[in-house]
């Protein structure tokens, strides 16, 4: 099962976490901070795999952003590394052509991604077609409620 | 995908200044309020004005949250930006509570966003979570699907354990749901509460089932995830399902699932790998499971050749299954070329995992290091840490007395550099545990025990500073050797202290100073004044601790000896005996009377070779006399924390009672803390202490190599030839022509690796026999263990005479709970998958003749049913269990089916659980042609457990192999009836400490109550007994075989029965906890 999930940046500013397991602030905090400083410490050519506390951790560099994933023991890291490939995938074809600019203005809309993608720490659907579905769905929704209410807003503010 | 990416944040200024002539672009919210938030942050320079400007927003979102004029709209955008100020770092729990008012009050499009503050705001734990529960609540239950999936996610994401019983229909309910993606989520919210209360969904096992015969691949890959981990955690009740997984495994392989499952063209490689683990877990020590997968994982190797990420992460999985599951010696050499392929690949990636795969198999497998050598030798020296770290663990696991000098210097050349603690810990006690184990001589021990002592400094597990010191006390059995290795050590340690001892760490100086203090009278050139000083001057360091001065202390005090000493001993004694601390103060006391009195010290502190090991009572039965004196004088008798605690709680109890569902009140919730015991302090402490942590310490390992191979296996290994020990191994010869400047180099490495693969080639004799092949150097005295005393049979005479309260009831007993429940309709909807059940029902057959052999005073008492052990040519074994009123009787059956007698049969049974005690004394059977012998076993529970399990070995002088067998009892067949007063009850309530507390379904009967029936279906199905009724109250007590007793408070509260356990044995509420809701669902 994963633990959780950083997206950072090169300069060492986190952009999204999502944490599976119950974990307390100050804790996230240190364990945010310390595993910045060792992903960011190492070089392009060197294993995506790391042996962290008792964790698993798997990272990759897409342009300026890191994935950062820590799995379990039992966890098979390639298939890790896959998922954080699917994730950037999924986050392309949402954004058209993803950059980290998108994930910084609009990242309530990759955590709903996330979100879709990865269930309780656990990959709960592999297609990309059928996650983007269940977003634009939902997204889709989103407009169709929205027009109205600003219309009324809009009065109301008159 | 990088090139797709290739915006960066240098392009940021550039975008933000052209905001509007790029509408389109990446959707840039910049107008936003959330925008310009961002882009200022950007703007910033310094740390201090980010905090300045992040503490202006949060204030103004204060204001604007609390503000009754704002819109849900309006409070979404808010929600954003407080998440947004949160990821930073900046606390915003003022927003907590409005995130769950937007989940609760905003339309589908703010609701999201609520949920996903939620989900990001808060943990399990989180109080306020208890106000989404009624949201929840009413998501699951609308007819929008987007609403519907809202919820499960964060249901799967955060939710208060003690709510689940009130969600739990509705999520169950889900799984019937048309919609393929609500089901899914269903089965992980499942899960997620599988993963965090167990007990509370154990009774929808069957439907996972059905949710693992979906018709949606993607709903049976979400049921994997549960499998994966009830199989890992009881794999014995899921073999019936190995076929069913490979089955499935073979589709998902054939490519039978739809097309938007391929991963980049490979299938579902996600299932193909939870499938994989689920197998080798089924497959481990399982001959007959592991032979019904070989073909499937045969084929998976052959499948997954495409050279891509995923196809190696497929062959990863496969060869540990391959390596894990009952070995078979074609698949093995596949499996070891594929561990060669990721060895030698150039991604680095798959390198590591080949190392680590290397890791995994060296031990079964140490010729495969041994090709690997030149490899390994090239990895030690690779500019990646982690590649490093990881060739060191291979190396760890393949080192002997042979090359154990050469692996442990690699070992503390990498200490030496490097930075993270955790490797440090982990490294140093492996440096500990090999130096133990291997060492070569006298010198070398300590001297590498110095190194691991200075590079491990105060992180290091305290378990090797005491096995250390042990070692050292009790020494070898050769007089001569022992005192040499103590005078090296006092040597070694003298010229340390002279050198500098304010670099070593304390851990590191405490040792020292034990050291001297007992064994520096061995070494006649030092004299007791040079090592006062040498003492002395630890005392006077500034950054020794006051624990170190302690030890410092106490080592003078047994160093002390004449008058030369004398002045220097005064003057300490002097400073510390003003000290603050009163530890020291105390040793400085001790030191100063007893470096006056010579007798008291001779008797206080005699000689090392006279003194006698040393007791510990830990009962503090010598307190009695004063305890019972103080009780008589008017004291109050002794509460422990927990029960003052819970009084008091009990004094200002608040009933959380919403939903008609009871809180458990957590103050309760730790009670497992032990209570200190505060032990008065003995001179000697030292010494003993260490002494009595040492003999429980985890350090003293056994052989690390595990037995491998039965059978094929180690036949296949012993046949190849092994390799000429020095250099010729058939790796080296194969590698290329070397140019001359690269010679020299390899020439080294070569060198290092002919000392480092020493020993190995002979693999199978050194390696597999490591234990043994320990110098005899460490031959350390072992304690005497005092085996399982067979000799105590409980035969109790009276209970042949003891009327039995027990009704006859003859209820079914499940051995394994699953295969019970699911095979009825779920599994006719399983197009996937067919079982195997042909087992059962010939136990059935063979019940009927057997249990006329039943013994016959134990006929007419509860008996489960026979079911059959195992079989070796014509014998065959069955058992069953028989419930008496002080024990539980295991009868065994051994039936011959042939024409001849078989002689000389033993059967042993065992169990980490159980404690086992037979009634007959003879260990051997004979057992004639065409008959039946019957031997009886008594059965206490010794660690109780849901389940407990037996583990059998059948010896049989006609075949080689021995063979083993399993018998699992639930643990409700220990349960008795416990008579006691309400007022017996009263007491011995207020004095348990471990408890549960569950909220139980009502049985409901025509002719009782609710309460009253649920009471006798628990009462008929548990053997317990009901103390008193009252009202809607009930108390219930029973114990478990033999006295420990467990008292039940049930009440009845809405639509269930809330049920309060406590009993003095910690796991035995849990375990009650389970059978009783097992013996509800029945009914």
């Amino acid at each position: 099962m994963m633990r959780f999930m950083l997206l950072f940046s090169r300069q060492g500013k986190l952009r999204l976490q999502k944490w599976y397991t119950a974990t307390a602030e100050r804790d996230k905090k240190k364990m945010v901070r310390d595993l910045m400083q060792i992903v960011l410490a190492r070089k392009p050519k060197m294993c995506s795999f790391l042996e962290w506390r008792d964790l698993k951790i798997v990272y990759k560099r897409y342009a300026s952003l890191y994935f950062c994933c820590a799995v379990e023991e039992q966890d098979n890291e390639l298939i890790t590394l896959e998922v954080i490939h699917r994730f950037v995938e999924l986050l392309d074809k949402y954004f058209g052509s993803v950059c980290e600019l998108d994930i910084i203005f609009n990242f309530e809309k990759a955590y709903f991604i996330l979100d879709e993608f990865l269930m309780g720490g656990e990959i709960q659907d592999t297609s990309k077609k059928s996650v983007l579905k269940a977003i634009e769905q939902s997204d889709l929704l989103q407009e169709e409620d929205e027009s109205p209410r600003s219309v009324l807003e809009e009065m109301g503010l008159a | 995908m990088s090139d797709v990416v290739e915006k960066t944040l240098t392009a940021l200024p550039s975008l933000l200044l052209s905001v509007d002539s790029q509408p389109g672009s990446a959707k840039l919210s910049t107008s936003s309020k959330l925008g310009s938030l961002i882009r200022n942050i950007t703007e910033l320079t310094s740390k201090h004005e980010e905090e300045k400007l992040i503490q202006r927003e949060l204030s103004s979102i204060k204001d604007q949250v609390s503000s009754p004029n704002t819109t849900m709209r309006q409070m979404k955008e808010l929600m954003v930006r407080a998440i947004y100020c949160e990821m930073l770092g900046y606390d915003s729990s003022f927003t907590y509570i409005h995130a769950i008012k937007l989940a609760q009050q905003g339309s589908v499009l703010e609701k999201r966003v609520g949920y996903l503050a939620v989900s990001l705001f808060l943990n399990e734990h989180h109080e306020l979570l208890l106000l989404l529960v009624n949201t929840v609540l009413k998501d699951l239950q609308s007819t929008n699907l987007i609403e519907v999936c809202m919820a499960l996610t964060v249901v799967s994401q955060i939710f208060p354990k003690d709510m689940i019983p009130a969600i739990l229909p509705l999520v169950e309910e889900k799984l019937n749901h048309p919609k393929e993606i609500i089901r899914r989520k269903a089965v992980l919210a499942l899960y997620k509460f599988h993963l965090i209360a167990p007990n509370q969904v154990q009774h929808i096992h069957n439907k996972f089932r059905k949710a693992l015969c979906d018709k949606d691949p993607g709903v049976m890959g979400a049921s994997l995830h549960i499998y994966l981990h009830l199989i890992q955690e009881n794999p014995e009740g899921y073999k019936d399902l190995t076929t069913s997984f490979v089955t499935i495994l073979k589709q998902v392989v054939g490519g039978k699932l739809p097309m938007d499952f391929n991963y980049h063209s490979v299938p579902a490689p996600w299932i193909q790998i939870q499938l994989l683990q689920i197998l080798s877990l089924l497959g481990k020590n399982d001959p007959g499971t592991s032979e019904i997968m070989h073909e499937i994982l045969e084929e998976s190797l052959r499948r997954a050749e495409m050279n891509h990420n995923i196809t190696y992460a497929i062959l990863y999985e496969c060869v540990k299954c391959i390596y894990t599951i009952h070995p078979k010696s074609d698949l093995l050499e596949k499996a070891a070329k594929c561990i060669g392929n990721f060895v030698l690949s150039s991604k680095i990636n798959l390198k590591y995992l080949g190392l680590k795969a290397l890791t995994y198999v060296v031990q079964q497998d140490p010729k495969l290091a041994l090709q690997h050598q030149m490899t390994i030798i090239e990895c030690l020296e690779h500019p990646d840490l982690i590649i490093k770290r990881e060739t060191l663990e291979i190396l760890f696991r393949i080192t002997n007395a042979q090359n154990v000098t050469v692996i442990v210097e690699k070992m503390l050349t990498f200490l030496s550099t490097s930075e993270d603690d955790h490797t440090t810990i982990d490294l140093v006690g492996k440096v500990a545990e090999l130096a133990k184990k291997y060492a070569p001589d006298n010198e070398w021990f300590i001297q590498t025990m110095n190194a691991v002592f200075s590079l491990g400094g105060e992180t290091m597990q305290p378990d090797i500073t005491n096995s250390f010191l042990k070692l050292l006390s009790e020494g070898f059995d050769s007089v001569e050797e022992d005192r040499k290795l103590k005078v090296f050590a006092v040597n070694s340690y003298v010229s340390l202290l002279e050198g500098e001892p304010e670099k070593l760490p304390q851990r590191f100086l405490q040792v020292i100073s034990w050291v001297l203090g007992e064994f520096s009278h061995l070494q006649q050139d030092v004299g007791a004044e040079t090592v006062v000083c040498l003492l002395d001057k630890l005392l006077h360091m500034k950054n020794s601790t006051s624990e170190t001065k302690t030890w410092v202390l106490m080592a003078m005090t047994k160093v002390c000896e004449g008058a030369a000493c004398a002045p220097l001993v005064q003057s300490v004694c002097e400073t510390y005996s003003s000290s603050l601390d009163t530890v020291l103060r105390q040793r400085a006391q001790e030191l100063q009377h007893l470096s006056r009195d010579p007798a008291l010290r001779a008797r206080v502190l005699p000689p090392v070779c006279t003194r006698e090991p040393l007791e510990v009572d830990s009962s503090l039965s010598f307190l009695d006399e004063f305890v019972s004196e103080a009780l008589a004088a008017g004291a109050a008798p002794y509460k422990p924390s927990h029960q003052r605690q819970e009084e008091l709680a009990q004094t200002k109890a608040v009933s959380y009672e919403p939903y008609q569902l009871t809180l458990p009140i957590s103050t309760t919730a730790h009670t497992h803390t032990p209570s200190l015991l505060s032990i008065s302090s003995s001179l000697s402490e030292g010494s003993a202490d260490l002494s009595h942590k040492g003999g429980s310490s985890s350090l003293k390992l056994e052989g690390v190599k595990r037995v491998w191979g039965r059978g094929g296996y180690e036949a296949a290994q012993v046949e190849t030839p092994s390799p000429p020990q020095e250099g010729g191994d058939p790796s080296i010869s194969h590698t290329p022509p070397l140019t001359s400047e690269d010679t020299e180099s390899k020439q080294q490495e070569q060198q290092l690796a002919s000392s480092m693969f020493l020993g190995l080639d002979h693999s199978s004799v050194t390696l597999m026999g490591k234990g043994d092949s320990t110098p005899s150097w460490l031959k350390r005295k072992e304690r005497g263990q005092t085996p399982l005393n067979d000799a105590q049979t409980f035969t109790d005479p009276q209970e042949l005479t003891d009327p039995s309260p027990l009704h006859v009831v003859s209820p079914q007993f499940p051995q394994s709970p699953v295969i019970a429940n699911g095979t009825s309709d779920t599994e006719a909807a399983l197009a996937l998958a067919c079982l195997d059940t042909n087992r059962s029902s010939t136990n059935q057959l063979e019940d009927r003749g057997l249990s006329l052999y039943l013994p016959a005073e134990l006929s007419g008492l509860i008996c489960s049913e026979i079911s059959v052990l195992c079989s070796s040519e014509s014998l065959e074994l069955s058992a069953c269990h028989v419930h008496k009123l002080r024990s539980l009787e295991m009868i065994v059956f051994i039936s011959n089916s042939s024409d001849n007698a078989v002689q000389q049969i033993q059967v042993q049974l065992h169990s980490e659980q159980l404690e086992v005690s037979c009634a007959s004394e003879s260990q051997m059977e004979e057992v004639k042609g065409h008959s039946v012998v019957v031997r009886q076993y008594s059965l206490r529970v010794r660690k109780p457990s849901v389940h407990v399990e037996l583990i059998g070995t059948l010896f049989h002088p006609e075949t080689p192999q021995n063979v083993q067998f399993t018998y699992r009892l639930p643990l409700s067949s220990f349960i008795r009836p416990l008579t006691l007063s309400t007022e017996e009850y009263g007491t011995m309530w207020l004095s348990f400490s471990n408890d549960t507390k569950q909220n139980l379904t009502l049985v409901h009967s025509e002719n009782e109550g609710p309460l009253r029936a649920t009471l006798n279906v628990l009462t008929e199905d548990l053997h317990l007994h009901v103390v008193e009724i009252i009202g809607m109250e009930a108390i219930v007590a029973c114990r478990l075989l033999q006295d420990q007793p467990c008292l039940m408070h049930c009440r009845v509260h809405g639509d269930a029965l809330a049920v309060w356990l406590r009993s003095p044995v910690p796991e035995l509420p849990d375990c009650l906890i389970y059978h009783c809701q097992r013996a509800l669902q029945g009914h």
